[in-house]
């Protein structure tokens, strides 16, 4: 399918600039790096295993087979985006800043690599794939293109590694956030993910949650669906769960500097989760004692939701009362670059959105919440 | 708001206990209730200690909440005034691995409402409880009841063993439209998967909340499959599901229908339109805050005043007092959801008062 299609299809949406100065694109995905690329930052032990048993993940069978292939080529990628010069998309830098930098406007770009390394059942293998990956990040992307900002990968199932990462690679300013996948081992509140947290508040660091297709636990909560559809609309459940999951289990009370960024999991359904969960809560609360505010409260200080891939209904103008529910200050765009389903700059938001929100949700919020500054 | 003839789409018969059952039990599953001690097929989504299962003005230290028909009568039929209630028995036996016990205990749980709730208060309608292990045991106990009109739905789970769309499941939807039956999907759990992508969460409120995002996954496997495509009659309840969540799932899933089309060929309609022709909520509980312009909004963004079935959710905890429909409906409105759109959606109810 056509990208170019898909946009016109949401033809009452803007085709203004969006904003005067450049945007922060939240969620681009450099493809993978081929094993030769990380090779030169992984222990000979680590190039051998992966030589021999690959990558075994948190649903094994998605290394030999693909459950729900998706519906463009390169499994899912934007028809137009394979670099002239060869290799696969969001591989090449001149091609990436060429169609997505430059054409644009974006001033930062936040890199979202879908690391192995978070969902690798061999923990030590994991922490292994997560460094790599940090250190890969630098020389291929941030150190050649400033206004790429690399995400800090961590084994978040083992925490004491992730902690250490975390150690490690806060010090470079590249790193502007820790990305952990929605799909965690246990709801992302639980007491195993605390060190993880504590970290991330003491250097100050957002954590960004990406859907991930795959992870440790079915796909629904009433078993495996059929179709990529059905799958795709199902990213926005996990990011649900993490916002209960660290609301009921008083994360946000005991580290109150968290900041949690879900990425690629839409944002409509927030206002709605919000409301159940200060309804229920309202009648329940002695089961959760560590809860010491309506939970629609935490939602305004600790939550931040990156804009693709943007609801979008029949009434383009409706997505303005989602955003007002939300707050504008908690939306930070992104283009989800090379996918199927990226979202153009200059047609994504509703055109009555007022001039100063439409600032603050291309740009201004994302330039606060990763300490970005400069171009 | 008065409810005055309003028809109540969603209570909760409670079977007391096991042995309420025996007189609707065959003699080798009463000979089972001892020998295997059956005691126990309480429904985990409901445990009657939980706030959430008894509102406390409706709770009495002699019975728990939903167990004793005079209760019902009082508190709710009589109280508010209303026209006739659909009872909806949420119990254990669809959780059973078992599919011959559950079809055994099913049959019984559906005599026992007949006898102890239908046959006591001309009121009362029932949903028909059917054992889902088996889609084909549960078509036959929906044969079974067909000449009763007093039994007005089907009801299933929100969370069972595979998506409800799945072909396994259309045995059911047959018999559901051959009698003019809707589904109802009501809040439960057959306790086979995680109720998240992250596993078991730590408490009830965790799992209770998160059962919108079961309803969702309902919602896209019974359009993506065809469902409504096969049985273009067959009409869906989503009953208990909070109701706010629909709007966001509903611009999801068009959106990416819009990209991914081609993957089930068969949908040739927008899902948008396919719930707005197909799909019905239950209105308790409503997930909305106290600003009273946002319900309003919500049915807006739904896109039909025809969605929306009256519930007061009896015995549950949902609402104080008599705030069953929130301020800032329009009586045109109301009058839709507590009367038009429960007998468009229920032929037995429309046929009933013909």
């Amino acid at each position: 399918m056509s990208v170019r299609s898909e946009a016109a299809a949401g033809s009452q949406t803007s085709v203004l600039e969006p904003t005067k100065l450049g945007i922060v694109d939240c969620d681009i995905h450099p493809a993978p790096p081929m094993p030769s690329e990380l090779a030169p930052f992984l222990a000979e032990r680590w190039r051998k295993h992966l030589a021999v048993y690959g990558v075994r993940q948190a649903n094994q069978h998605t290394s030999a087979v693909v459950p729900y292939p998706r519906m463009a080529p390169g499994n899912g990628m934007r028809m137009d985006s394979w670099p002239p010069q060869g290799g696969a998309p969001a591989s090449n830098l001149d091609f990436l800043r060429e169609q997505l930098l430059d054409g644009c406007h974006i001033d930062f770009g936040i890199l979202q690599p879908l690391t192995s390394g978070s969902t690798t059942t061999n923990q030590e293998l994991g922490a292994a794939l997560c460094a790599a990956t940090n250190e890969w990040q630098l020389e291929k992307w941030t150190r050649k293109e400033p206004r790429l900002k690399a995400a800090l990968c961590v084994p978040q199932e083992d925490a004491a590694s992730a902690v250490s990462m975390i150690e490690r690679y806060s010090r470079i300013s590249d790193f502007v956030h820790i990305a952990i996948p929605t799909r965690t081992m246990e709801p992302f509140g639980r007491q195993r993910y605390w060190a993880i947290f504590e970290a991330a508040e003491h250097h100050n660091l957002p954590i960004c949650m990406h859907a991930p297709a795959y992870g440790y636990h079915c796909d629904t909560a009433t078993g495996w669906v059929s179709y990529y559809i059905e799958e795709h609309v199902a990213f926005a459940n996990p990011p649900q769960t993490v916002i209960t999951s660290l609301i009921f289990e008083g994360v946000l009370e005991r580290f109150p500097g968290l900041k949690i960024v879900l990425v690629e999991g839409g944002f409509a359904w927030a206002p709605a989760l919000a409301w159940r969960l200060d309804k229920h809560w309202n009648h329940m609360r002695d089961e959760v004692p560590y809860v010491k505010r309506p939970p629609s409260e935490y939602f305004r200080k600790h939550f931040w939701f990156t804009t693709q891939p943007i609801e979008e209904p029949e009434q383009p103008s409706h997505l303005l009362d989602t955003i007002r529910w939300i707050g504008a200050e908690r939306l930070v765009f992104s283009t989800d670059y090379p996918h199927w389903d990226f979202d153009d700059p200059s047609r994504t938001l509703p055109v009555s959105l007022p001039a100063q929100d439409r600032a603050a949700i291309f740009r201004g919020n994302a330039m606060d919440l990763f300490k970005l500054s400069g171009a | 708001m008065s409810a005055v003839g309003a028809i109540d789409c969603d209570v909760h018969p409670v079977v007391p206990s096991t042995d309420d059952l025996l007189p609707y039990l065959s003699e080798y599953w009463r000979e089972m209730r001892i020998l295997r001690e059956l005691d126990r097929m309480d429904s985990a989504t409901y445990p009657a200690s939980v706030p959430l299962s008894g509102r406390p003005d409706w709770r009495s230290e002699l019975c728990a909440p939903g167990t004793v028909v005079e209760m019902l009568r009082v508190q709710a039929l009589d109280h508010f005034g209303l026209r006739y209630a659909i009872c909806n028995c949420i119990h254990g036996v669809q959780s059973v691995y078992d599919e011959n016990m559950a079809a055994a205990f099913c049959r019984a749980v559906n005599e026992w409402i007949r006898k102890e709730w239908l046959d006591r208060d001309n009121r009362l309608r029932a949903s028909i409880v059917v054992p889902l292990q088996n889609p084909d045991l549960a078509a036959e106990e929906i044969e079974r009841l067909a000449d009763d009109k007093r039994f007005v739905q089907v009801l299933l789970p929100s969370r069972c063993e595979m998506p409800l769309g799945k072909k396994f499941y259309w045995p059911i939807y047959t018999a559901a439209v051959r009698h003019k039956l809707p589904i109802g999907i009501h809040t439960g759990n057959m306790g086979r998967f995680s109720p998240t992508q992250s596993g078991q969460p730590s408490y009830f409120l965790e799992d209770y909340v998160s059962q919108t995002q079961s309803f969702a996954a309902q919602l896209a496997s019974l359009i993506s499959e065809g469902i409504f495509v096969k049985f273009p009659e067959l009409r869906v309840v989503l009953i208990e599901s909070g109701v706010t969540w629909l709007p966001a799932m509903m611009w999801r899933f068009g959106k990416d229908w819009r990209g991914v089309r081609v993957e089930i060929p068969w949908v040739k309609e927008a899902p948008a339109s396919i719930i707005r022709d197909h799909v019905r909520l239950t209105i308790q509980p409503l997930d909305v805050p106290a600003d009273p312009d946002v319900l309003p909004r919500i049915v807006e963004h739904i896109g039909s005043e025809d969605v929306l079935l009256f519930s007061t959710d009896y015995p549950h905890w949902q609402f104080e007092g008599d705030d069953v429909l929130p301020a800032g409906l329009s009586s045109d409105l109301v009058r839709k959801i507590q009367v038009d759109n429960p007998l468009a959606t229920y032929p037995n109810l429309m046929e009933t008062i013909q």
